[in-house]
């Protein structure tokens, strides 16, 4: 049966039909929805966990106990999880275990744009680089026989064209690869000087085996057509280089990326005039290309960021420039996204943006948007967990300075904060930091779209397990000021504010509202009684037209140019009552059921 | 035949990802080869929505160039405007689109305008534009949200798909007791006048 669905899934139906029983991961835009649909087969294990590093390791845990497993990431998870990887590598496994690596080209939804094939090549770990959906699910299958026949991890490069586009795939049954036994072996899996100066001569060995595979493997292939232009190209690269070209070009269609096809290389480019290397991000196969002595052009003319789209590949081979079209040019205007209506992290940062002399160290998630208007409220933003030691290093400095010191304030989401957050606070607890900590505590992982953490109370399965206590743990670390808030409640919020700063010391704050998203658990309905059920209207009668309340950044507010009246679409809004707050009139009301 | 190109965009909330699963799953039935690619990382914080659908008898590339469209479905003013340049500019390109506005949050508070003359512009570029209060047919249905089913119905008329079975697509991926409706709906689209 053929089935058109996305990359991602189609990663999650591969795991299936190869026999994997355990997946771990983070969210991370691409790749979340990965183990969201391993978790819909009940023969995976599929779990959540609190970062990249630690889903990696308990995947390195299930391979030596016998099972496939599998770890998915976006690119950046992977500079969290690399420490286990590049020595995974050398342990090699029990049963398969792959790793995916989703990657962002244009980075739709990412703080960078790093190519994590160089990972497999530092790494020296097998790769393989799909194109579309049906090659994610069978390079995926293959992926584990090599890794079982090689033992060692392999690295599935995906980008967010492949997470995301649809495309058709038949649907294959599932393959039921028994438990390994486990057998104790201390000089494989223990990876000190003596034993892994051994591994380090096996991975070696081992890649020059998979040279052999990579030159004679079915993902390799030339194909030719016009033999004037010839390409090399990996991933969806070769979709849009074929969309370009047809049959008017010769195409090597590489999928199988590390360690790179010699023979198959040398033996194309002898066969075509010219050669174009096509791929995004860096001169990955160029630099190889080039190495074999072979003349090309590549990044001499392409871009190294962005995505390799069609338009793109038309402007640099044949010229293609369209005019910009200028009056659209001048009327469009941005669509930037914002917090939702009824967005716990408004409250807080509304106010948060309004104090002077502090710096605010932010982080990765929903809140990163208060960087932007109304809020103008964060000063920096570099990796998952930064806000924290980044703000405690800062405040360090500032304390140096004499007269009347910057505050630093670190803000940071509850599903951020497990990830590497608590590392992070542990970093100024222990160095005896006055830094100031606001853990935004929604209830949720809302970023990538409503996720289960270590704090919500249910596993990926909706499992009840325990929910981590964010209060206790900051006093467990010796934090003595630590208050929990209903960010909603502006004047609660100006007091911890002015609670912290008053003081030379640290402390915790944390705001404890769900996401007006989130689907609420019983507890959640029991703590926070008539959530989001009710509306507040405008009186137009009261209302002086000062939009005060517009700069709540609340999309339910309308400000109605004509009449200088505000009004609250009532579809929109549900009711945390921010805007009231701010009416210095008191033209919002609530609406009375 | 050549590969057609379809652009479906809106703003998070308005149906966007449902019209294009239901139009890419009727593509299926009908024989075709078809790849879909979405934007949608931020849809559901009041961002903008794009899909780009391309059917043939052999696709490639899941997305669709710059002055390549075949036909724009807008649930959103603006946002059609923001992907115009997509439509094929010899003059035979669709537009469908539901006459609303819904303000981005530089134009609430007065930083941006919102564009005056949209249409207009829409009407220079398109071959054919076909406009309408899609929320209000939907209101005489009885619910403002199956906006994007009538669209989607225009839509399957303007490239002849009326022979594929939507009744059942609609039956197979809308929940159970929203199927009458939507089938409903459908129709209102097929024949609008």
């Amino acid at each position: 049966m053929k089935q058109l669905i996305t990359g991602d899934e189609a990663i999650a139906r591969g795991a299936w039909e190869a026999g994997v029983r355990f997946a771990a991961g983070y969210p991370g835009t691409p790749s979340t929805e990965i183990l969201e649909n391993t978790s819909t087969y009940p023969e995976i294990h599929s779990e959540w966990a609190p970062n990249e590093k630690t889903a990696l390791e308990s995947v390195i845990g299930a391979s030596i106990a016998g099972a496939r497993s599998l770890a998915a990431m976006k690119h950046v998870g992977l500079n969290v999880a690399a420490d286990p990887f590049f020595t995974f590598a050398y342990i090699g496994v029990n049963a398969g275990a792959v790793i995916i690596s989703a990657d962002e080209p244009g980075q739709f939804s990412s703080q960078n744009e790093q190519d994590n094939r160089n990972y497999a090549k530092a790494a020296m770990v097998p790769m393989f680089e799909p194109a579309d959906s049906q090659e994610c699910k069978d390079m995926l299958i293959e992926a584990y026989e090599i890794s079982e026949k090689h033992d060692i991890p392999v690295l599935l490069r995906m980008t967010t064209r492949v997470c995301h586009s649809k495309s058709m795939v038949e649907l294959g049954d599932r393959a039921e690869v028994p438990i390994k036994p486990y057998v104790k072996n201390i000089q494989k899996y223990v990876a000190v000087p003596a034993y892994a100066r051994l591994m380090k001569v096996k991975i070696q060995q081992n890649f020059e085996l998979l040279k052999e595979f990579s030159n004679n493997c079915q993902w390799n292939r030339a194909e030719y057509g016009d033999t004037e232009i010839g390409i090399i190209c990996s991933g969806d690269c070769y979709l849009y280089t074929r969309e370009v070209f047809g049959d008017g070009a010769s195409y090597l269609k590489l999928g199988f990326t590390n360690p790179l096809p010699d023979q198959l290389i040398r033996d194309f480019a002898s066969k075509v005039e010219k050669i174009y290397i096509i791929e995004e991000n860096d001169p990955y196969l160029e630099q190889h290309v080039r190495a074999l002595g072979i003349q090309c052009d590549g990044k001499n003319l392409f871009p190294r960021n962005g995505e390799m789209t069609p338009e793109v590949i038309r402007r640099v081979v044949f010229g293609e420039q369209y005019p910009l079209e200028e009056q659209l040019q001048k009327v469009v205007v941005p669509r930037p996204p914002t917090l939702c209506a009824g967005c716990p992290h408004r409250g807080f940062f509304y106010e948060l943006g309004k104090r002077k002399k502090v710096m605010i160290s932010g982080d990765i998630g929903c809140y990163t948007l208060a960087s932007g208007a109304p809020y103008n409220a964060m000063d920096s933003t570099v990796c998952m967990g930064a806000s924290i030691s980044l703000g405690h290093g800062a405040q360090q400095v500032f304390d140096m300075v004499v007269g009347e010191k910057p505050r630093v304030v670190s803000v940071i989401g509850d599903s951020t904060f497990f990830h590497t957050g608590i590392n992070s606070l542990l970093d100024a607890a222990y160095n005896r930091s006055n830094l100031i900590t606001v853990v935004l505590d929604n209830r949720i992982t809302a970023m990538t779209g409503q996720q289960e953490n270590p704090g919500s109370g249910y596993t990926i399965a909706r499992e009840v397990t325990e929910a981590v206590n964010i209060e206790s743990l900051a006093r467990a670390m010796g934090i003595k000021n630590v208050r929990t808030i209903n960010p909603n409640q502006l004047a609660e919020v100006n007091e911890a504010l002015d609670w912290a700063l008053d003081m030379d010391e640290q402390t915790v704050i944390i705001t404890r509202w769900p996401c007006a998203l989130k689907k609420q658990s019983p507890w959640d309905l029991e703590e926070f009684q008539g959530a989001f059920t009710e509306t507040y209207f405008v009186d137009e009668a009261v209302c002086i037209g000062c939009r005060k309340c517009t700069r709540t950044g609340c999309p339910a507010v309308v400000f109605q140019f004509e009449k200088k009246k505000s009004s609250i679409d009532p579809d929109k809004c549900v009711g945390c009552s921010v805007c009231a707050q701010v009416c210095p009139v008191q033209a919002i009301q609530k609406v009375e059921a | 035949m050549s590969t057609k190109n379809i652009l479906i965009t809106g703003v998070g909330g308005q149906g966007t990802i449902l019209a294009s699963k239901l139009l890419t799953n009727g593509l299926i039935e009908a024989g075709y080869d078809v790849k879909m690619s979405e934007v949608h990382g931020m849809s559901q914080r009041e961002g903008p929505v794009l899909t780009h659908v391309r059917y043939g008898d052999k696709v490639y590339s899941p997305i669709v160039e710059k002055r390549k469209a075949d036909l724009i479905m807008g649930f959103e003013e603006l946002e059609v405007l923001r992907n115009l340049d997509y439509l094929r500019d010899d003059g035979k390109g669709i537009v469908i689109f539901n006459r609303v506005r819904v303000n981005p949050i530089g134009v609430q508070m007065g930083k941006d305008k919102y564009p005056t003359n949209g249409e207009e512009l829409i009407r220079e570029r398109a071959g054919k534009l076909i406009a309408l209060d899609g929320q209000a047919e939907a209101r005489k249905l009885g619910n403002p949200r199956v906006m994007n089913i009538i669209l989607l119905g225009v839509l399957i008329r303007e490239l002849g798909l009326e022979e594929i079975d939507w009744n059942r697509i609609i039956a197979e991926n809308v929940k159970e007791k929203f199927v009458p409706l939507n089938q409903q709906a459908l129709r209102v689209g097929l024949n609008l006048e």
